[in-house]
């Protein structure tokens, strides 16, 4: 029985009592006669035809010819320089570094690179390292890191995340920066020097502060120890990382630069998205409006390789995956770095959209009057 | 509530199995019960019930601590749910995970707690409501109190004894021991078991009939031996042992089901069989057939297909991972990361980890969110759809309701549509129209004017009710199932019955417990003459009975008037109660004739009637009789002793004096009662009956009492007579007749007065002899057969009236057969039914009634634009042949342009014969061969549009089934072998072939076979639509079963899965609610592949980049929410909200239905090309930020952000291209997506420095909303990925815009341009319908009629298939060859010459630069674009009509198999059409061309001939 018992609590909503006449107050089922359950919600409807999405395109093109043009033009004012590295050709001043340079000798191997810049770089120039096919964004290797660790957290210091495996500890201590990451932290020294016509080499300032975002360097990373001065102390049940020639507190003397807190280490930790990728290295500061940062003339690349101690190869290792090593001196504009790509892209796709316009204006012409009876005028 | 029991049906099925093996062993196969009260002092232990259910019943699936294993246990049958689980836990392995494990558990367990929530809260209200019928009270005997007490139903066991008060619901299955009804009677109302709406009688059981005081539970001790609890509500058997031994079989009629509405009875008593979950009803409450829908059968494929692109993606990702490890062979990179043990991973372990890797990064291809979205949709789809006000019907305060939630969308996909025809195409409110009494017919033109009047009125009324304030009504059809029934409460009971508001108004007023009673059908105006007749006869009995004359000497016109009207009065079982006393009988004399002994022992020897308890003349032989009939084994014998009893007895002397019954002491008051007779009801098992009572009293011969043994009538002169009832013998579907005997008081003869459908009624008559008075019968035979004729061709419902009159000795024989068969234990059903098939022979006709069953309103125009929708239209009925085509004629089903085939086979053979045939027929007809005259051929090549048409139907052998203007007219009995295997497919290929089929005198169980059969093997949508309980196996079987409520119960709508309140709400559910469930949902579910593919297209893409590790550029938050949250609410607003056109261009244009039926919105390649698309965005979204930070010093996720950010905008306005209506709501919900997603970047990019490993990415948003690339990026990008969409669907809206775009233009013109393009498309629409309106005029008068008079006096097709040839090829072909040179088509042609003409002229007047008067502006800029187009300059003739004809070419080309002649009109009228029309304006002054739609419904013969005149 419940079944139609049931079935009438949802079909009637009164009950035999209330069934009287002339009852004015009566509830009725009757649906409200609102907007919105009636499904009459006031709308605007477009209805796309060539006549109606004809401006849209015309309207798209005419905004995206400037602005690509504006772009393009900004990229090509970028002053750019590169210079690879890496020791592939035999010919190469780094060809010896890279390949016969062997791990036991304890000074570091050195190569001078050559060049000349045709034109002044006039502000401030941005200066790169560029490393090809390095895959820094394979999954196992971006998760290999502890950033509890790399925060200053004193647990992670003393037992580094499981996905620093195998990264993790080294002669039963942990590895602090743990992570493949960390290990595998670019390490080849660059310097630059400016050759006077008199054929003086003038050593380039390089500024090494600014390199990482602010907030990773006063934020995310952190040394251990409460602001504690003595690196040393803070990191001496630690081991340094496998393949590092030094401690992570003898990356560099400034205090405020040193530890998880130093920038080049903060960039490299930052993991590329693209196998091809450049990192900043070091900015050169523009010292007054009059002369130019970097001015016309030449120029010689000082690369100091410090070996991997674990490895059979003492530079920076990207031979075997052949792997290129880059520098790249840079002016930004305020839409970064020289790259033409996108004011391209928006000239492509507004010109496009013009001549998609175009067609759409013939196809309007010739047949928008056949069907697009909302073209009939009232 | 309902619905909640069904769902929970499973699980209680599976208690009561449980129950059920449990008991098997103790009980075997049968149940005894014993009463409670004996074993009260032994604590129930060794109570012989204590294994029987009790009544406490539950319905839920889940106690509290089985909820959550339960319910869990029930998700994961969803394969999507144990996928998703599958695929979080893969997280948790070290060596393959891509996502933090807590994180992509996230969406899993929120999708699943959703479920589980709502499961929850439907378990609680299934709770409550349980809670609520467990604690209903009733009166249970207890031994100690010595007296009833209140009780809560669940404390109600089985052998308790129950008291039951007039009103009261019954709690259990309770076996009727004691009723305070003097006859022992118990009334009861079913309506909530089977949705009759009548009182049906039970009886106690018979050893406690005679129980002279009140039955004492204390002194029961007998024992009740029945069947295990069933599911059959028409079925219980059983006997009970007294002490003594002795047993007596219980029967159905002993059984008060729970649920059941005790009524007219003020106490009654009875002893719990079944209680609980095993009583009956329970049992009955099976949980609804799970539906799927057709569009989630074509997702599911693309689901699947998602399946095998993931599988692919992954495959190619590990294969490419090892190739990319094996490149660097032993010496491994710095960025290959060695296995946490410090061991190097071989490639092909590597790949493999990887596989299961991408599966779970590439996992949202298959949208988690898809099943929740789809469910939320349509829940909120049926919200839309209850809402809707124009399917509210004020006359019964109830609206559609959608019963089955998941199948909204299939109601924009139907294909046929199987309606049932009575209540559901008309209104089952049956009026006495006519009828024909001994040969003469009455045709009772005043009653028709009355008619006529009603609906005036009701227009009128209706008209003025509706702004004046409208007094619903409150009828209560539903209240007596109402599970809080107030019990005890006067039911006020009234039926549907009514057609209007405006007479619903009146009836409440007037009699509001009216049962099938509205005014219209209660005041019948007699007919003058028929009232003349019954007066004289009247009269002149009376006149004999003051001279003791016999009977007999009244001629026999006048007799059979007399026979005739008492028929009409008695023969059925309407029950008569009076409004003050309402469901009480009237008891206001209780006299008996003085009985003679004979008739005394006939009486007594009649179980079938009851004996009155308070009969105090009980003599000793009346004793041994009763006892003797008790013990069933000498029943024979002592039947026997009395039969020879009988015959020896000499026939009484009829003495009409005696016969009469003495004027009672209070006849004064009778008479006075009698005054007001108006206040008595009349309360009828079937309309029909009510019709016809009803019609009686308007010849003042009114049906005053009924009680089980006498039926008394007051007629004019002679005052109230006594019928002595016999035997009834019901009605039922296979007699299709029902009979009483009765005692005649006038003539003191055994009469039998039969009732039947005609075609029985009429083999039935007794053969005709060769006298005077044979001759005489003959003529009235055939007059009456030709009346019934003509009454089944007005669409009257047809029923003769016949009698018989016995001799003793013939009753006495027959007598003794009919007792054996009802006190047979076996096959009483069967042995019954032979013994009422003996009696009803040779009968006597007395006359023939018709009646009329009105159309509901609106259902021509329905059905009209259903199958301009391009719907089949099916009618399945129960009704008689002539009958159905009337109706269908009416409600324009058949046009009578149409032919008809007509099959009616008497044998297997036969009906493949005519099968064939037809088949032959139709194929010769219409596919092309070639013509047989010129005239013809131009006849046939403008009826079947064009000769391509032809060439391309014949060649394509396959798809040989155009739909023509053809109707097929099938009756039962062919049906029944045309759906023998061997033929079906013939027949289907016939049918088929036919605009609309109708098929009569249909079984249940045919209707359902014809819809599995369509449905299964034409594998199209099939929908049906009923009201009774003969439809619900029809309902469902089909696709959507649609259930008419209110009309006879409940059955229908309690197995549908919609209920509608009116068939002609059927319009705007399909055409418009289907339509746009359909296409919102269509379009969200491809939205929704697109979405996720191009998602992870991304992903995918940067495996080229990332050496296939599995990295991923999107944070992992991102790719776990970017679904479930930033980009799920656009799209279910969208698929909530959005229309693509109108519900009124819809319901004006149903031609915009057949997008659904051939699922445009969704067609397996449009996947494909979602894909394609997906794949080209993700490689414009991927490409355009990779070369543009391409050797930058980008990080991972400073680039893998905008990438999000970009496909975010991109799927956003993809979306918005896609959304066709834009309110607020949909500007809000991208609002909130876009703001939410930068809202949570924000806070996640802000809240921890350290955490959310490996992307970590803190202040990168911060970071890149300071970056003007991430602007840029973001203008350029989602534009240059929605190009190419945007371009193509604008050129779609140009060059070749579907009918719904179409639609949607019509939608955007002012109110007047639409009407005008509207009327014009219609016009267009007659337009071929109207070159053969002449036919109609003859046509129905020809084919259907003329046929079937033949077969009605030869009781058989004898000469098969001569006959059959004749039937077919109906002479239609010449005929219509003849009307085509008509004056009236002529003439239209002539028009339509002239026409074309002005049309010329004006093009040239109209030549730019010529200055155009008036609307001179409008055709000047048609006429420039059509004389520019260069198909439509031909000759002037040749313009005008070509456009259509080429539109039809176009579309039967693309879609031969569903061309009904409609689609043509799905092409915007061209321009050249709208001219034609603006001159048709001004040159047709008689008719306006702006029809309003329902103008010229009611009279469609004008409006063809508007039509014609259009043209």
């Amino acid at each position: 029985m419940m079944a139609s018992s049931y079935s009438a609590k949802e079909e009637d909503g009164h009950h035999p009592g209330s069934a009287g006449l002339g009852d004015t107050a009566i509830r009725t089922r009757k649906p409200d006669n609102t907007a919105f359950k009636q499904q009459r919600l006031p709308a605007w409807q477009p209805i796309l035809t060539a006549g109606t999405v004809l401006p849209a395109f015309f309207v798209i093109g005419l905004i995206f010819i400037p602005i690509g043009i504006g772009l393009y033009v900004t990229s090509n004012n970028i002053k750019e320089f590169e210079i690879d590295y890496t020791g592939t050709d035999m010919s190469s001043p780094c060809f010896n570094c890279s390949i016969n340079h062997s791990w036991n000798n304890t000074t570091p191997c050195k190569c001078v690179l050559p060049f000349s810049l045709d034109q002044p770089f006039e502000s401030n120039v941005f200066m790169y390292y560029g490393l090809s096919n390095f895959y820094q964004n394979h999954r196992r290797y971006v998760k290999s890191r502890d950033d509890s660790q790399l925060n200053g957290d004193e647990g992670s210091l003393k037992e580094p995340s499981k996905e620093c495996e195998p990264y993790h500890t080294s002669e039963k201590k942990p590895i602090a920066p743990c992570g493949a990451i960390a290990n595998s932290m670019f390490n080849d020294t660059l310097e630059l020097y400016f050759i006077d016509p008199n054929g003086t080499r003038n050593q380039i300032p390089l500024t090494k502060k600014g390199i990482a975002w602010w907030t990773d360097k006063h934020v995310k990373f952190r040394n251990p120890g409460s602001n504690n001065p003595n690196l040393t102390a803070v990191f001496q049940d630690t081991a340094k990382p496998i393949n590092w020639g030094k401690p992570v507190y003898e990356l560099d003397t400034d205090l405020e630069n040193n530890g998880f807190i130093n920038e080049d280490f903060i960039v490299w930790m930052r993991t590329a998205a693209l196998p091809t990728f450049r990192k900043l290295y070091r900015i050169i500061q523009k010292k007054n409006s009059m002369t130019p940062t970097l001015p016309r003339g030449n120029y010689t690349l000082e690369v100091t390789y410090i070996h991997f101690l674990n490895h059979l190869y003492s530079d920076y290792p990207v031979r075997s995956f052949d792997g290129r090593k880059r520098v790249i001196l840079s002016t930004i504009s305020w839409m970064g770095g020289k790259n033409p790509f996108l004011g391209i892209a928006y000239i492509t796709v507004g010109l496009i959209c013009f001549f998609l316009g175009v067609v759409l204006l013939f196809i309007h012409h010739k047949y928008g009057n056949r069907n697009n009876s909302s073209d009939i005028p009232n | 509530m309902a619905r909640e029991i069904g769902e929970s049906g499973e699980a209680k099925s599976a208690k009561v199995k449980k129950h059920k093996r449990r008991k098997s062993k103790k009980e075997g196969k049968t149940r005894t019960v014993h009463a409670n009260i004996l074993y009260d002092h032994t604590k129930g232990l060794d109570n012989p019930n204590r294994h029987y259910a009790n009544n406490k019943i539950k319905t839920t699936k889940y106690t509290l601590l089985s909820f959550l294993p339960k319910n869990l246990f029930e998700q994961f049958h969803r394969f999507a749910n144990v996928y998703f689980v599958f695929i979080a836990l893969l997280n948790f392995v070290p060596v393959v995970n891509a996502f933090q494990p807590e994180l992509a558990i996230a969406p899993v367990i929120f999708i699943l707690s959703v479920t589980a929530i709502k499961d929850l809260w439907e378990d609680y209200r299934r709770h409550r409501s349980d809670k609520e019928i467990n604690h209903m009270d009733c009166l249970v005997y207890s031994r100690n109190e010595k007296k009833y007490l209140e009780k809560y139903w669940k404390e109600v066991r089985v052998g308790d004894f129950i008291r039951l008060r007039c009103n009261e619901i019954l709690p259990a299955d309770v076996l009727l021991l004691s009723s305070s009804d003097p006859d022992r009677l118990c009334h009861i109302e079913t309506a909530t078991l089977d949705g009759e709406t009548n009182l049906k009688q039970r009886q106690v059981v018979r050893s406690f009939i005679d129980l002279d005081c009140e039955f004492d539970p204390l002194k029961y001790n007998s024992v009740i031996e029945c069947e295990k609890p069933n599911n059959d509500l028409n079925r219980f058997r059983g006997y009970i042992i007294h002490c003594s031994g002795r047993r007596d079989g219980l029967y159905k009629d002993n059984l008060l089901l729970r649920g059941c509405t005790i009524r007219n009875t003020e106490e009654a008593v009875g002893i719990i069989i079944y209680a609980g979950h095993e009583t009956k009803a329970m049992l009955n409450n099976n949980g609804p057939r799970y539906k799927r829908s057709k569009l989630e059968r074509q997702m599911n494929v693309d689901v699947f297909w998602c399946v095998i692109i993931l599988l692919v993606m992954c495959l190619f990702s590990a294969i490419g991972h090892g190739l990319w490890m094996f490149q660097y062979g032993d010496k491994r990179p710095v960025f290959d990361v060695l296995s946490p043990e410090g061991t190097d991973l071989s490639p092909v372990v590597s790949a493999i980890y990887l596989f299961l890797t991408m599966i779970i990064v590439f996992q949202i291809l298959i949208p988690i969110s898809l099943f929740v979205s789809i469910e939320i949709v349509k829940i909120c789809q049926v919200y839309f759809i209850h809402q809707d006000a124009e399917l509210y019907d004020e006359e019964t305060d109830s609206h559609l309701q959608c019963r089955a939630l998941n199948i909204t969308e299939d109601l924009g996909q139907m294909q046929y549509i199987f309606s049932d025809k009575t209540g559901t195409l008309t209104e089952n409110k049956m009026v006495f129209r006519r009828c024909t009494v001994a040969g003469v017919e009455y045709s009772h033109d005043a009653n028709a004017r009355r008619l006529a009047m009603y609906q005036e009125m009701d227009s009128e009324e209706e008209d003025c009710t509706s702004h004046g304030g409208t007094l619903p009504r409150r009828d209560s059809v539903a209240s007596h199932q109402s599970g809080k029934v107030v019990l005890r409460s006067m039911s006020t009971k009234s039926h549907r019955r009514t057609g209007s508001r405006a007479e619903a108004k009146r009836a409440s007023i007037l009699s509001k417990h009216t049962a099938f009673s509205s005014p219209m059908e209660k005041d019948i105006t007699p007919d003058p003459q028929l009232m003349d007749k019954v007066n004289e006869c009247s009269s002149q009995m009376e006149f004999m009975r003051f001279h003791s004359q016999s009977i007999k000497q009244i001629p026999p016109d006048l007799c059979d008037i007399f026979d005739f009207f008492i028929a009409l009065t008695i023969c059925n079982t309407v029950v008569v109660s009076s409004p003050n006393q309402p469901r009480q009988k009237v008891r206001r004399y209780e006299l008996k004739s003085p009985v003679k002994t004979i008739e005394d022992f006939i009486k007594r020897f009649t179980p079938s009637r009851l004996t009155s308890g308070s009969n105090s003349s009980s003599s000793s032989s009346l004793a041994t009789n009763r006892s003797s009939h008790r013990v069933g084994s000498s029943m024979l014998s002592s039947a026997e002793s009395t039969l020879t009893k009988l015959n020896e007895e000499k026939p009484p002397d009829h003495d009409l004096q005696h016969a009469f019954s003495p004027v009672p002491p209070n006849y004064d008051k009778t008479k006075a009662l009698a005054k007001d007779e108006c206040e008595l009801r009349y309360e009828a098992e079937s309309p029909d009956e009510a019709a016809l009572v009803y019609a009686a009293r308007a010849y003042k011969c009114s049906l005053v009492g009924r009680l089980p043994d006498q039926v008394t009538v007051e007629l004019p002169h002679l005052g109230r007579l006594t019928f002595e009832l016999l035997h009834t013998l019901g009605f039922d579907s296979t007699r299709k007749r029902m009979s009483v005997v009765v005692k005649h008081p006038l003539t003191d003869q055994i009469t039998v007065y039969t009732k039947g459908a005609d075609s029985v009624i009429m083999d039935l008559i007794r053969p005709v002899t060769d006298n005077v008075k044979g001759k005489r019968q003959r003529k009235i035979l055939y007059k009456t057969q030709n009346y019934l004729n003509l009454y089944a061709a007005d669409g009257l419902r047809t029923l003769c009236i016949a009698k018989k009159v016995l001799s003793k000795e013939e009753y006495a024989s027959w007598l003794q057969h009919h007792l054996e068969a009802e006190t047979a234990i076996q096959k009483r059903e069967e042995l019954l039914f032979e013994s009422a098939l003996r009696l009803e022979t040779n009968l006597h006709l007395l006359g023939a009634t018709g009646i009329e069953d009105r159309l509901q309103d609106g259902v021509p125009e329905t059905i009209a634009s259903l199958r301009k929708a391009g719907l089949q239209i099916w009618v399945l009925t129960g009704d008689k042949q002539e009958t159905a085509i009337n109706i269908a004629y009416a409600c324009k089903l058949l046009d009578p342009e149409e032919e008809i085939i007509t099959l009616n086979a008497d044998s297997q053979e036969a009906c493949a014969v005519l099968l064939e045939n037809s088949l032959h027929y139709i194929q010769t007809k219409f596919l092309c061969n070639p013509p047989p005259d010129p005239q013809a051929a131009k006849h046939y090549s403008s009826f079947h549009f064009s000769s391509p048409v032809c060439s391309l139907a014949s060649s394509a052998h396959t798809s040989p089934f155009l739909v023509h203007r053809l109707g097929l007219v099938i009756d039962g009995r062919t049906l029944a072998y045309a759906l023998d295997k061997s033929l079906e497919d013939k027949f289907l290929a016939v049918a088929r072939s036919c605009r609309s089929v109708l098929c009569c005198r249909s079984t249940p169980l045919q209707k359902s076979m014809v819809v599995k059969l369509v449905r299964n093997k034409l594998k199209v949508m099939t929908l049906a639509i009923g009201d009774g309980a003969n439809d619900v196996s029809m309902i469902q079987v089909a696709d959507v079963g649609v259930g008419i409520s209110g009309q006879e119960g409940m059955q229908a709508v309690m197995a549908s899965d919609f209920a509608l309140p009116r068939f002609r709400y059927l319009q705007k559910l399909l055409l418009v609610h289907g339509h746009w469930c359909y296409s919102r949902l269509a379009n969200m579910i491809l939205y929704f592949f697109y979405k996720n593919a191009m998602f992870v297209a991304l992903i995918f893409w940067y495996q080229f980049y990332c050496g296939f590790s599995g990295s991923a550029m999107v944070d992992q938050w991102y790719l776990i929410f970017f679904n479930l949250m930033f980009s799920a609410f656009p799209q279910l607003i969208t698929g909530t909200l959005d229309k693509d056109v109108s519900a009124d261009t819809l319901q004006e244009l149903p031609q915009l239905y057949m997008n659904g039926q051939n699922s445009e919105e969704y067609k397996p390649y449009m996947f494909w090309m979602n894909m394609i698309d997906a794949c080209y965005q993700s490689l414009i979204c991927f490409f355009i930020p990779y070369f543009a930070y391409v050797d930058s010093d980008v990080d991972l996720f400073t680039w893998g952000t905008p990438i999000t950010t970009l496909a975010l905008f991109t799927i956003l306005i993809h979306l918005g291209i896609e959304t066709k209506t834009w309110t607020w709501i949909n500007w809000v919900s991208i609002g909130f997506s876009i703001s939410l997603f930068f809202t949570v970047a924000l806070c996640y990019n802000a809240s921890c420095p350290t955490c959310f490993s490996p992307s970590n990415a803190y202040w990168t948003m911060q970071r890149l909303l300071g970056d003007p690339m991430f602007y840029l990026l973001c203008v350029v990008t989602p534009m240059a990925a929605l190009l190419p969409r945007y371009f193509y669907r604008a050129c779609q809206g140009s060059l070749f815009p579907n009918p719904v775009q179409v639609g949607r233009q019509l939608d955007k013109l002012p109110a007047d341009m639409r009407r005008l393009l509207l009327s014009q498309s219609r016009m267009k629409l007659g337009s071929l319908g109207s070159l053969f309106t002449p036919r109609a005029l003859f046509f129905p008068l020809c084919s259907p009629f003329q046929k079937d008079y033949r077969p009605r006096m030869k009781p058989a097709h004898v000469s098969g298939n001569k006959q059959k040839e004749k039937a077919i090829a109906s002479p239609i072909p010449s005929k219509t060859v003849e009307m085509w040179d008509t004056p009236l088509s002529s003439k239209t042609s002539g028009n339509h010459v002239i026409l074309n003409i002005k049309t010329q002229d004006i093009a040239e007047t109209c030549r730019p630069g010529s200055d155009c008067p008036l609307s001179g502006n409008l055709d000047c800029a048609m006429e420039a674009s059509y004389t520019k187009d260069p198909p439509t300059s031909r000759t002037v003739l040749e313009a005008t009509l070509s456009p259509v004809d080429l539109c039809q070419v176009r579309l039967l080309t693309s879609t031969p198999l569903l061309c009904q002649t409609e689609s043509i009109q799905l092409v915007l009228p061209p321009s050249s059409c709208l001219l034609e029309q603006k001159v048709e304006d001004e040159d047709s002054s008689n008719q306006s061309p702006l029809l309003p739609k329902g103008g010229g419904d009611t009279q469609h013969n004008q409006e063809h001939s508007v039509k014609t005149t259009f043209l």
